[in-house]
């Protein structure tokens, strides 16, 4: 009925319909997955992995949710990679060159092999947005980062040692926090709502018979 | 990829798509959503609930897979767990770390409390990190906390309860300020504006996102804070019990390491639940957007110490769940994708409903169309409406999918499908539990004391149904608040001698009411065999 491939898990062959996910034909083969599987949509970084198809010279990476499975494909998982995540006070820091140095000087040791890049299983430009880091562009790193999902597997092939996502990661709350633009009508409303300006209109609302809000909801005017 | 019947499909719906494109389809008046929705929503089936025959909900229907575990055996015999020997012992225990785990544990260390998070994967495993679309707040000008109330009321049938409405819908502006200044990212304007839009039953636009990575940006940021700030994350260990105090207050859980099966004790002077949502319980045989550990287990947990649930018969189904290609099949396709002005189309390429309808109006709407109407499109063994995204950028220029969207991008492109020039096609998902634990407005339970709940694990904040970008919002929200009151509280409790005596009672009277089950509860994870023949449940 099925098309069965075959697989190697961790060396280990096993026969499976083709039509499955990494993930799920390691469940297919009978595995309880703890490690290595979190939101299976591509999302968390918890299931990254390492395959090679037989008599291919070329080391593949992929997220085990996201990849169908292929036949000859040895497949190992790395469900954790130890990352440097260094520690800060967000409300202390400044978005400043300096602080990149501070807490992770090794970015400034990148040979420019470029092998964060192709291991990249989100397909970022890893590098570029290291690059951009070093000079402390931290809105471009920002933008540059912004689809990684933290599943290690870019700092795994850095002969630097660079932990790349948490460098993004820094990056992101630094442009979040310091040098994207205030938002003016946001800081209004908290303080109108401080303020208690709402409370009288809510409160009102809170108590008002179910019939009559059915009326207020059923005809209340929808922004274009 | 797409087969031939999808094919000739997809031609039609290109053949109007410009025609649809600017139309405006008609809203449903009340009574066509109410007849709707009896007709149509899973939730109105009466053969998929069981009545709860034991405990604080005891005659009230609940789904029947939820039943089963509500009424199961426990995974310890109280007596051999040695509570004198304390593992852990801290003001605040934190059970689950997701976004509002998370939260909850940030504003109890700002409390000055001893605060630890316990969860049985990794800190953002979570329905939290999925979450696509966005997060609500009422702070444009033309909108209001009350305009906010109104739509959240409604679109959850009028069965909130307003105490918990009036914090989600007053406290949402500065739930928003709080993560910017923790320094998660929005998308804005130049000028410092939100780039807000609708979500589905919303009267202003008021969605406020990071592209289609809302979740991830919050939940991400969220965990560094917590590292940042040295709190204790013992992961990969599941509560698995509640402990009480000789008093009837919560004092903390029995834990159990994923991996190791070792059993730990942790003592705590108030426990918050924050263990998300259901989905993988896969109801009336769903599939699920949510994430690998969406067992209800914090239901199961309070269930056992007394906790009442509200509303826990009402789930969600996303309209909008991948039916295309089988690999995806039940993934979220965010909603963001019709605020965006894509729309629903059938296999005849006609745009049969309003795309921004409430979420159960439009899953039901779908599943009409799928069944007595005769109108879905068949894959190889499915069935579902087209989303018709290369309407988004007719509407809104070229580029808009790739900046607004990119993880929806991404998704289909690894199976050959460009969603910038093919239409999608989706069924809906199990996507949220509206039900969950009952609390008061300071977040804890309304039974047992000194047990605090937030996030998907709360019943009531919504009613009967949940609007888009409103679930993002109280679990920052209510995570906030159960951290606060938390940690203002644990100061002035003493707790007593620990027991699990609340087991051994429960399980008598699942004897006295008849019940024998091999059963045990929490289930902690799914097991999937995609139908291998030589692999069933109880091989495992």
């Amino acid at each position: 009925m099925e098309n069965m491939v075959s697989i190697y898990l961790y060396g280990k062959k096993y026969e499976v319909p083709s039509n499955l996910t990494i993930m799920g034909a390691m469940e297919y083969a009978g595995y309880q997955l703890v490690r290595g599987c979190g939101c299976r949509n591509g999302f968390c970084g918890a299931c990254a992995t390492i395959y090679r198809i037989k008599g291919d010279r070329e080391l593949k990476v992929c997220l085990a949710c996201q990849t169908k499975v292929e036949d000859n494909m040895y497949i190992a998982t790395l469900p954790f990679f130890p990352l440097v995540k260094e520690v800060y006070d967000i409300e202390k820091i400044k978005p400043t060159e300096q602080i990149m140095m501070q807490l992770y000087p090794e970015i400034y040791a990148c040979i420019g092999c470029n092998a964060c890049t192709k291991a990249c299983t989100q397909g970022l430009n890893v590098m570029q947005y290291i690059a951009y880091a070093q000079r402390g562009e931290y809105e471009k790193c920002a933008e540059e980062s912004f689809d990684c999902v933290m599943c290690g597997v870019c700092s795994s092939r850095c002969p630097a040692g660079i932990s790349h996502p948490q460098v993004a990661l820094l990056a992101r709350r630094l442009n979040g926090k310091y040098l994207a633009p205030a938002c003016g009508h946001l800081e209004d409303r908290v303080r109108e709502i401080e303020n208690g300006d709402f409370k009288e209109l809510l409160e009102g609302l809170m108590q008002k018979p179910i019939s009559e809000m059915k009326e207020l909801y059923n005809n209340r005017e929808i922004e274009k | 990829m797409y087969n031939k019947e999808m094919l000739e499909s997809i031609k039609k719906v290109e053949a109007k798509r410009a025609d649809n494109a600017v139309l405006e389809p008609r809203r449903m008046t009340a009574d066509e959503k109410d007849t709707l929705l009896a007709t149509y929503h899973p939730d109105y089936k009466q053969n998929e609930f069981a009545v709860l025959q034991i405990g604080a909900n005891k005659g009230e229907k609940v789904p029947t897979e939820l039943a089963a575990l509500l009424q199961a055996n426990s995974r310890i015999r109280p007596d051999s767990v040695d509570l004198e020997k304390v593992d852990y012992d801290v003001d605040v225990l934190v059970i689950g770390g997701g976004g509002a785990g998370s939260s909850a544990a940030i504003e109890a260390h700002n409390g000055g409390a001893n605060v630890m998070i316990v969860t049985k994967l990794r800190i953002g495993d979570a329905n939290t990190m999925m979450a696509e679309g966005g997060i609500q707040a009422a702070d444009k000008p033309n909108d209001s906390p009350a305009v906010h109330y109104l739509d959240a009321f409604g679109g959850g049938h009028f069965a909130a309860k307003p105490e918990l409405l009036y914090k989600l819908v007053s406290e949402a502006p500065d739930a928003i300020k709080w993560l910017s200044g923790l320094g998660v990212e929005f998308d804005k304007a130049p000028d410092g504006t939100m780039i807000t839009t609708h979500g589905g039953g919303t009267s202003r636009k008021r969605m406020h996102a990071a592209k289609d990575y809302s979740g991830a940006e919050i939940m991400r940021t969220l965990r560094d804070e917590v590292l940042n700030r040295g709190i204790p994350v013992v992961d990969f260990t599941a509560a698995i019990e509640l402990i009480l105090d000789e008093n009837g207050r919560a004092a903390g859980a029995v834990l159990m390491n994923m991996e190791t099966r070792e059993l730990l004790v942790a003592r705590a002077k108030t426990v918050i639940i924050a263990t998300g949502g259901a989905g993988r319980l896969h109801y009336q045989g769903f599939p699920t957007s949510n994430h690998y550990g969406a067992t209800a287990d914090g239901l199961v947990l309070g269930y056992r110490a007394g906790a009442k649930l509200l509303y826990a018969d009402t789930l969600q189904y996303h309209p909008t769940g991948a039916a295309y290609p089988e690999q995806i099949f039940g993934a979220l396709v965010t909603e963001k994708v019709r605020s965006l002005g894509a729309k629903l189309i059938n296999c005849d390429g006609e745009a049969f409903m309003h795309p921004l309808e409430t979420r159960d109006v439009a899953a039901a709407s779908i599943i009409r169309e799928c069944s007595d109407r005769g109108k879905g499109v068949h894959t190889d063994d499915g069935i579902g409406v087209w989303l018709d995204t290369p309407m988004i950028e007719l509407k809104n220029g070229e580029g808009t999918i790739e900046k607004r969207i990119p993880a929806m991008l991404r998704m289909f492109a690894k199976y050959g499908i460009d969603i910038r020039k093919e239409p999608i096609l989706v069924y809906p998902t199990l996507h949220y539990q509206n039900g969950g634990l009952d609390i008061r407005p300071d977040c804890m339970t309304t039974q047992v004391e000194n047990l605090y709940v937030a996030g998907e694990a709360v019943g009531g904040i919504h009613g009967r149904n949940r609007l888009m970008g409103n679930s993002l919002l109280d679990i920052i929200v209510f995570g906030r608040d159960a951290g606060k009151a938390a940690s203002a509280h644990y100061k002035d409790v003493t707790v007593g001698k620990l027991t699990l005596a609340h087991i051994t009672r429960f399980a008598e009277e699942m004897k006295a009411a008849g019940i024998s089950t091999d059963m045990v509860s929490p289930k902690l994870l799914p097991t999937y065999t995609h139908g291998n023949p030589n692999l069933t449940e109880k091989a495992f």
